[in-house]
């Protein structure tokens, strides 16, 4: 069933404010209409029958605000989604990386940690791991204690297994994981190199620069203008030649920025030029 | 049959279909004029990581441009749009289209439901919602809202539909405007 129409597009507003105005959390930016989605949503699971109950629980309750930015940032995400993608990264830019003493990767809006470790399986597998530092960032601290955890459910191994072969995976995919009842953990080795920390894209700045930075269907869920500084930000911490990721569906063609980049044949992934 | 009642204009078509659709959809391909007075928005059940397969396949019939949505994507007449595998597709006002990768709805990814919604609510009485063939009920609950916000619900006649199910729920379900056989659809859009 659909999620119910309970908050107004002027309530919408009010709660953007109220919840910038006390927490600092910054939505206004966020595309609309999945933003209301997903307020519409929470009234549904979390039973508010009106704007006014759902605002005064946030106001009121520091403990419910976690809760509402966990439930209104979508943390959908799988290991190796999309297989062609991983296959490119495989393939085509790990090989470029190779050269550096020190590869350095951003995957920013890491959720629970899925593409992370999807990553790090890939630069062990190029023989690159132990030169490498994969950081981890999502404005969301619960999700990034899960990608601390390594926990996963064990239901969805089947389809990542399929995902990491047509990723040209050639391992047996669970040599990477123990079993344990309906869930797998994840071997530690692959957080060797892993630093998660919290980092919000709308307010917080550039904090070190990559050859390789994955953000992978989070742009999708901001405006326009939002994505543009998004991907000027992007640009300030992406060192000369190195590739910037996005989502199957996401494009920087409708940005400024398009002009200095360069894309690597049919993947979302596009080069930085050199502006020497 | 007068599809234009009064003054109030078509600004877009959306097309939800599943199972037995595609043939429907490319027979009415086939058949559209070259000059759309207003953009065709498809959402089809497929299945997740399908290339664009179906771009290509519908791009072979038309003349009328065929596109598969990115993100932030602009709408414009004289278009086909297939919202992608995997992502259901929100509208953000009358010209920029969202993807959003949240929870599937009706076990489906893109659901014809969100769109139907998202759509109903920008585009009100501008606005035609046309369900074909399918096996589940998504799309049903959609075209209530379509119906709710002024807006033209077209149903396939379950009787040529591939699998009845889906159309079959809309026309017991949904006061429409319309039963459409798959021949006459290409007709009524080409007069709009």
């Amino acid at each position: 069933m659909l999620e119910p129409s309970i908050i107004k597009d002027e309530e919408v507003e009010y709660l953007i404010k109220d919840v910038y105005d006390m927490y600092g959390y910054d939505f206004s930016e966020y595309s609309r209409a999945s933003f209301k989605r997903r307020v519409n949503r929470i009234c549904l699971i979390d039973r508010f029958t009106s704007f006014a109950e759902l605002r005064y629980t946030i106001l009121n309750d520091p403990e419910y605000l976690k809760r509402f930015i966990e439930e209104i940032t979508v943390n959908v995400t799988e290991m190796f989604r999309d297989p062609l993608f991983f296959k490119a990264l495989r393939e085509k830019i790990l090989p470029q990386l190779g050269t550096y003493p020190l590869i350095r990767i951003w995957v920013a809006g890491c959720s629970t940690g899925e593409e992370a470790y999807s990553i790090a399986i890939l630069l062990k597998e190029a023989n690159l791991y132990h030169k490498s530092l994969i950081y981890g960032t999502d404005l969301n601290p619960s999700v990034l204690e899960t990608a601390r955890a390594g926990v996963f459910p064990l239901q969805q191994m089947k389809l990542y297994s399929e995902n990491y072969i047509s990723s040209g995976g050639k391992k047996d995919f669970s040599d990477y994981y123990t079993a344990n009842y309906d869930s797998v953990k994840f071997d530690k080795s692959l957080q060797e190199k892993l630093i998660l920390s919290t980092h919000n894209l709308v307010s917080d700045s550039s904090f070190n620069s990559f050859q390789l930075i994955v953000c992978r269907n989070v742009l999708i869920y901001f405006d326009r203008g939002l994505q543009e500084r998004v991907f000027r930000l992007f640009d300030n911490s992406l060192e000369n030649l190195g590739f910037l990721a996005l989502g199957a569906k996401e494009t920087l063609r409708f940005s400024k920025l398009d002009e200095n980049y360069h894309q690597v044949d049919d993947q979302r992934i596009w080069k930085k030029l050199d502006h020497n | 049959m007068i599809l234009n009642k009064g003054n109030i204009k078509t600004e877009l078509i959306v097309i939800g279909g599943s199972a037995g659709s595609l043939q429907v959809i490319l027979e009415m391909i086939r058949k559209l004029d070259e000059d759309l007075a207003v953009p065709i928005l498809l959402v089809l059940h497929r299945k997740a990581h399908s290339t664009n397969i179906l771009q290509a396949l519908l791009q072979q019939l038309t003349p009328v441009e065929v596109i598969e949505i990115d993100d932030k994507t602009e709408i414009e007449p004289n278009k086909i749009y297939i919202t992608p595998a995997d992502y259901h597709l929100l509208f953000e006002d009358r010209k920029i289209m969202s993807l959003d990768s949240s929870e599937k709805m009706n076990y489906s990814r893109p659901s014809i439901d969100v769109t139907f919604k998202s759509a109903a609510e920008i585009y009100g009485e501008n606005l035609i919602g046309v369900l074909l063939s399918g096996a589940n009920a998504d799309g049903v609950e959609g075209l209530s809202y379509i119906k709710k916000n002024g807006g033209k619900v077209w149903i396939q006649d379950p009787k040529t539909a591939e699998v009845e199910y889906m159309p079959r729920q809309a026309v017991e379900q949904i006061k429409y405007d319309m039963i459409i056989r798959p021949d006459d659809l290409p007709i009524y859009i080409n007069q709009l």
